[in-house]
């Protein structure tokens, strides 16, 4: 008699999880050599150079921080000084904005490409060249056009989404059932209301799926961004704390991008299922 | 210095030390002077007796023969130097009551910055905010887009946006330097027994930035110990924060930086530092505070207020006692983000030096807002040296137009006065007189140039 896959699966997560704790804790547990000083000199020295301790953090220490976060998460000590929930919902906020103008754009080009084999030839060099591009490149070129830094953001996030949005979009359009169309055309369906009623459902799946390959690059890149720019969001957070060279919170920071980040994800994987249909 | 008494015959106005002679050092000598009302017209007296006698020697001897008070009053006859003063100090309501200042993090800025949490701005009647950026394209960027009202910008960089080296060309002005001296060459603590720069051949060494005095004077430092700077070793530009970082991974073998990078690095236990940027050149500016020509002169009384306050925080930040108490309030996660002691190693001058002593030196950094034109042109002739500008440059008048663009002389101009001519001082760079007269002479002496 075995237990449940789930249950097995948990329990080897679990000492996957205990096994890297211990390890890490063994590794930064060493204490390094301690010289001799002057205890006036010692004064003015940090805690790696006099007590040897580790530069890099323990499990007991990431703990304790993320404890402080946690506590006070929506603090405002000032324009360059921000609580990490705070620094997080400026960093959603900016990817939901641009990754929405993505979709707004994304989703009728993409009707037009995958309807019309002459304009999916047309626009097909575009898309190959810009598609490639990594988004970070149109940084300086955004901020020197579009002269607003957080607005310069959005824009990669924009740039960096729509492409999976809209060739995911095109592909489901252009490979929607033949015979699915010709059932449209013979109860004499408006375009327009074929496209509604015929299309979209078909095609959903696949644009959903585009949706979700978005959200996660989107996700990806406005840490990138936010480095570059500064000012207020979850990536300025780890490049302030690098600034100090405060490992801890740089680590704490990692850790909220990848439970955020795994959010962002099982929200559209729940879409996903809502539009799902056996063929 | 130009918070010295102008109207003082025995000292020079482009002098290294307390040069009145009753005060152990300039800094002391400084905290002598007590309002900021004083202090304001000491700055406007400067400049005017500045444009008077462009030559410092003749002032003196001038003021020997007949005394300040007579100089004085000879000079208020042709010259109203008090309501020049009362321009300078008139409170006229600000056009625009919220502005936002950019910084990079680092001591460079602390008259910038301190100026927020000490009250300097809020008693101008202006609402400041300062506003932490990642690096010094973006500042540029940001305060071309107007995001930011002014700046704290590396000084080079005025020059090189104005002629269009590295960038499009724009008219920048820069109406004050913030700080004196403040940078190092660090060295990783690996190499801590090459303390002679001859055992440097085929090193990595960072600086913040091409166009920064960082760059100039560690071009500078090697060429005359013999090392050629473009083939000997090799030198990149690394943003600040990034540097410890990499100094830590053995990427880079030393750099010439801002401090607190240096003092960082030293408390970290993975460096050591080498030479004070103040051995190399003594009093050397580093950052300057930059704004638009648009910005100064669309809202001249905003500006005026600014720049005010910046030059009454940086007075504030030339006495030594004053110093930890400008360290605890900058070094917190909202301005520096960086442990106090780090900090106040930098300000106060008392630091480890990474091999295990303490040194004293008090002046490793300081504040003097002045932006004497010399200093312009001495960054051009390295530029040219090392062949970031090439052909024809003309020193004076673009020293001209960035530096001189300081608000004593624009609110002297509005005011219907003579603005002061060109000033300019000598300074010697590693015992090497430069004459800031003949530049193209200055750029040929050295062995080691790029240039043609």
């Amino acid at each position: 008699m075995r237990a449940p896959l789930a249950l097995r699966a948990a329990i080897i997560s679990l000492l996957l999880f205990v096994g890297l704790i211990v390890v890490w804790h063994i590794g930064t547990m060493q204490r390094g050599p301690t010289l001799k000083m002057d205890p006036q000199y010692a004064k003015l020295m940090g805690s790696t150079v006099t007590q040897g301790k580790s530069a890099m953090p323990g499990p007991g220490d990431m703990g304790a921080k993320i404890w402080q976060h946690l506590q006070d998460p929506f603090y405002d000590r000032g324009t360059n000084d921000k609580g990490i929930g705070i620094q997080l919902l400026y960093s959603i906020a900016r990817v939901l904005t641009g990754y929405l103008l993505a979709l707004a754009a994304a989703l009728p080009i993409g009707f037009l490409i995958g309807m019309s084999p002459l304009m999916a030839r047309a626009l097909d060099p575009f898309i190959q060249i810009l598609k490639p591009i990594s988004p970070l490149a149109w940084m300086p070129l955004a901020l020197y056009t579009i002269k607003d830094s957080s607005i310069s953001a959005i824009f990669v996030i924009f740039i960096c989404s729509v492409w999976p949005m809209l060739l995911n979009t095109a592909f489901g359009v252009a490979t929607v059932r033949r015979e699915w169309l010709n059932v449209a055309r013979t109860l004499e369906m408006s375009p327009v209301r074929t496209a509604l009623r015929v299309i979209l459902p078909a095609a959903a799946p696949t644009i959903l799926t585009g949706m979700r390959i978005s959200i996660g690059i989107a996700w990806l890149v406005i840490v990138a961004a936010e480095m570059l720019v500064g000012g207020t969001g979850i990536g300025y957070f780890v490049w302030n704390e690098w600034n100090n060279l405060s490992i801890t919170n740089v680590m704490v920071a990692i850790l909220c991008i990848g439970l955020v980040g795994m959010l962002l994800d099982q929200l559209m994987a729940r879409l996903q299922r809502v539009v799902a249909y056996a063929d | 210095m130009s918070l010295q008494n102008p109207l003082n015959a025995t000292l020079a106005l482009a002098s290294n030390t307390c040069s009145c002679g009753q005060h152990s050092s300039q800094t002391v000598h400084d905290a002598a002077l007590v309002s900021a009302e004083q202090r304001l017209t000491r700055v406007v007296e400067s400049a005017v007796v500045r444009a008077i006698f462009p030559d410092d020697r003749s002032r003196r001897a001038l003021l020997r023969k007949v005394g300040a008070a007579t100089a004085l009053a000879a000079i208020s006859q042709f010259f109203p130097l008090r309501s020049a003063t009362e321009v300078f100090a008139q409170t006229a309501a600000p056009e625009k009551q919220d502005l936002k200042v950019g910084f990079i993090p680092i001591t460079c800025a602390t008259p910038i910055i301190m100026a927020h949490p000490m009250g300097f701005y809020s008693k101008h009647k202006i609402n400041v905010e300062v506003v932490k950026t990642a690096g010094w394209a973006v500042i540029r960027d940001k305060t071309l887009n107007k995001e930011y009202d002014a700046a704290h910008m590396l000084s080079p960089m005025p020059i090189a946006i104005t002629l269009g080296v590295g960038s499009n060309p724009i008219p920048y002005t820069m109406p004050a330097v913030e700080n004196i001296n403040g940078q190092a060459i660090t060295l990783s603590i690996r190499h801590k027994d090459k303390i002679d720069p001859k055992a440097w051949k085929g090193f990595k060494f960072a600086v913040p930035f091409d166009y920064s005095m960082h760059n100039y004077l560690l071009r500078y430092f090697l060429a005359e110990h013999g090392l050629d700077p473009d083939t000997d070793v090799q030198i990149r530009a690394i943003p600040p924060p990034e540097m410890v970082a990499n100094l830590r991974a053995d990427n880079i073998d030393g750099f010439l930086a801002p401090d607190p990078v240096n003092q960082r690095a030293v408390y970290d236990g993975v460096a050591f530092i080498h030479t004070l940027s103040k051995q190399i050149w003594d009093r050397h500016p580093c950052c300057a505070f930059a704004a638009s020509k648009e910005f100064v002169t669309t809202n001249p009384n905003t500006y005026a207020a600014l720049l005010k306050s910046i030059i009454e925080a940086t007075a504030f930040a030339t006495k030594a006692e004053n110093r930890k108490q400008i360290a605890e309030a900058i070094a917190p996660a909202n301005y520096l983000n960086q442990p106090v002691t780090v900090v106040e190693q930098v300000l106060t001058g008392t630091f480890a030096d990474g091999l295990g002593n303490v040194r004293s030196v008090p002046d490793r950094i300081d504040f003097d807002p002045f932006p004497w034109e010399s200093f312009a042109v001495w960054i051009m002739t390295q530029m040219k040296r090392w062949g970031q500008i090439k052909g024809e440059v003309d020193y004076g008048s673009v020293a001209k137009q960035v530096f001189l663009a300081t608000d004593t002389t624009r609110l002297m101009e509005e005011a219907g006065l003579k603005a002061p001519k060109a000033t300019s001082k000598t300074f010697a760079v590693m015992g090497k007189e430069f004459d800031p007269t003949k530049p193209e002479e200055y750029v040929a002496s050295f062995a080691i140039k790029r240039a043609s």
